[in-house]
């Protein structure tokens, strides 16, 4: 069984304003110049390249980092790479006020956490890069530098089960009995 | 309470409700075993579903091959060798298991789907395309995954899925010329940015939506992944071919929101960089000068719209400085180009007209920009670097000849 409670080192995407990233979409994730790419080993160096200001965030980013971003993140096409990056830099979970439809359904699947938090972008500015996080998927607690307690969405139940059996094929395994 | 079409049109492919509790009924945030009539990936995407496939069911057959196709539409025919490989790797694996394959010479998926009869309204439809919600435009159910998603749905036949809550937009009026389908579009996007409908299905009513054509209900319906939507449904009683009756939304069908939008006096609208939703009225920007015109991809690749240019272009070049491209969205398009002159009438004023397929969209073969390059676009996105490096302005076909003629971002006229 899998930790349903992580902690991990956060990275906040700011825009050039200083606010919350909104709008991420997966040609700033993974650009389209890099599709052809099916192995994973392959993915992590790309990952954020085209997102301004945010171009050498795999140099920078550890195993285990957590990343925190506004509304709508994951927009755009449908490519798993987008969510395959960040499982080749062994990021830990995203958070976010909202996630795009299909970018939550590949997370889902390919058993990466997505945090929600929502009305995220009205205290956003509390969150800094360096922060320490503890999440905990089933009760959704998101706890601050070990101080300050949020209330995030709990991972919903296919989510969880997902999850917790790695990935959509394995879950299928489960399902279909 | 009754259903809405989204409601109606799942309850009708799962034979199993909430995930855990079968025979539940189906209600928004509930999730679903999905059965799924049609499953596709393309040229992106696809290897990475075969590479799925082998490693998590070796040699073993898919679900149905009769109901999974694949569908080659973005880098078409390949302008490099890792997308060449890639199509080479669906083409062999889908030859060892029975699998018809659209090959480069088919044009955009979705579209290929709705032209051969692939997908019929209340149909549900799965692939590697984020505007496959384009279904929506004949009532059918499409919808964009990932590759682990599509590797499953070809294997099983079926997926999971939240059931999404329903929002109804209702037009009130209708637009005139010059406006278009995609003007009206732009005006709900303009309304609803980039995530208004983020997670919603969408039903679209008014007298502005039953005039539109197939054409027009394609570019309606592949916007609403701008919006954040799963899905948008145009109902329409006049619509060919109809709407599936026993899918219907219910009078008294519960929405999580309604939105009046006045659009008889709509005028034509832009969207300017960075993202789609930032709409902006063409007469704000007119004047400013562009390098280049891209007309086509799954939101406006359709005969009409190139019918429609070609009606405002007829025997005038367009702007010396401007680079002007058509890339029709499938071979039956192209087709009747050729044959009702409109390919001539484009090649005529000055246009590249190149094979079917998905043109610039996602670094494709066609239409893609340079830094500082501006350009006037129908396709479906504009993103940083989405379609290049250049500044990429979506606008509807009618806009983009106008603009093409002058050489700058121009405001449509009514040709008397």
């Amino acid at each position: 069984m899998k930790a349903t409670q992580i902690s991990g080192r956060l990275w906040v995407l700011r825009d050039a304003e200083g606010g919350l990233y909104n709008d991420i979409d997966t040609d700033m994730i993974f650009h389209n110049r890099y599709l052809h790419i099916t192995a994973l080993a392959q993915m992590g160096q790309y990952t954020l390249d085209n997102l301004k200001g945010w171009e050498d965030f795999a140099r920078r980013a550890q195993a285990g980092d957590l990343i925190m971003a506004g509304r709508n993140f994951g927009s755009g096409s449908s490519r798993q790479q987008a969510v395959d990056c960040f499982q080749a830099l062994g990021i830990a979970a995203i958070i976010a006020e909202s996630f795009g439809a299909i970018y939550k359904r590949n997370a889902i699947n390919s058993g990466l956490p997505l945090i929600t938090l929502p009305r995220l972008s009205q205290y956003g500015e509390q969150f800094q890069t360096g922060d320490s996080l503890v999440v905990n998927f089933v009760t959704g607690e998101v706890l601050r530098n070990g101080v300050e307690r949020f209330q995030a969405q709990p991972f919903s139940k296919v989510q969880l089960a997902i999850y917790e059996a790695g990935n959509l094929f394995e879950y299928g395994k489960v399902a279909e009995k | 309470m009754g259903k809405t079409m989204i409601q109606k049109l799942f309850a009708a492919h799962t034979k199993q409700g909430a995930l855990g509790a079968p025979g539940a009924p189906v209600d928004p945030g509930d999730i679903i075993w999905l059965d799924l009539d049609v499953r596709t990936a393309r040229d992106f995407g696809g290897a990475n579903v075969v590479q799925n496939y082998c490693e998590h069911y070796g040699d073993t057959p898919v679900a149905d091959p009769a109901r999974t196709f694949f569908t080659f539409d973005l880098v078409v025919p390949p302008s490099n060798i890792p997308y060449a490989n890639n199509q080479q790797i669906c083409r062999e694996w889908a030859r060892t298991q029975g699998i018809k394959v659209y090959d480069v010479n088919a044009g955009i998926g979705s579209h290929v789907a709705i032209e051969e009869g692939l997908v019929r309204p209340g149909d549900t439809f799965v692939g590697t395309d984020s505007h496959l919600n384009i279904l929506g435009a004949i009532g059918a159910f499409g919808q964009g995954m990932g590759d682990q998603d599509i590797a499953f749905a070809f294997k099983t036949g079926r997926t999971w899925f939240e059931v999404p809550p329903t929002m109804k937009v209702v037009l009130h009026g209708i637009p005139r010329k010059p406006c278009t389908a995609r003007d009206l579009t732009l005006a709900i996007l303009q309304r609803l940015g980039s995530d208004g409908a983020l997670g919603r299905a969408i039903e679209f009513y008014g007298a502005a939506i039953e005039a539109l054509d197939l054409a027009g209900r394609i570019t309606l319906a592949s916007q609403v992944t701008e919006m954040g939507g799963i899905i948008g449904f145009p109902i329409s009683q006049t619509a060919h071919p109809p709407l599936n009756p026993a899918l219907l939304p219910d009078p008294d069908a519960d929405y999580i929101e309604t939105l009046d939008l006045d659009v008889s006096n709509l005028e034509p609208l832009i969207a300017c960089p960075p993202n789609p939703a930032n709409v902006h009225p063409v007469r704000e920007i007119a004047g400013k000068r562009i390098d280049s015109v891209f007309l086509g991809s799954c939101t406006n690749g359709r005969f009409e719209d190139f019918a429609a240019v070609a009606e405002i272009v007829k025997g005038q070049r367009i702007a010396a400085h401007v680079m002007a491209t058509v890339v029709p969205a499938t071979r039956r398009v192209y087709a009747q180009m050729l044959t009702s002159g409109v390919l001539e009438t484009l090649f005529d004023a000055g246009f590249i007209v190149s094979n079917p397929g998905c043109g610039g969209c996602a670094s494709g073969h066609l239409g893609m920009t340079g830094k500082g390059e501006v350009q006037i676009s129908t396709s479906n996105r504009n993103f940083p670097g989405k379609q290049g490096a250049g500044q990429t302005h979506l606008a509807s076909p009618v806009t983009a000849a106008w603009s093409a003629l002058a050489g700058e971002i121009t405001m449509p006229e009514v040709k008397v």
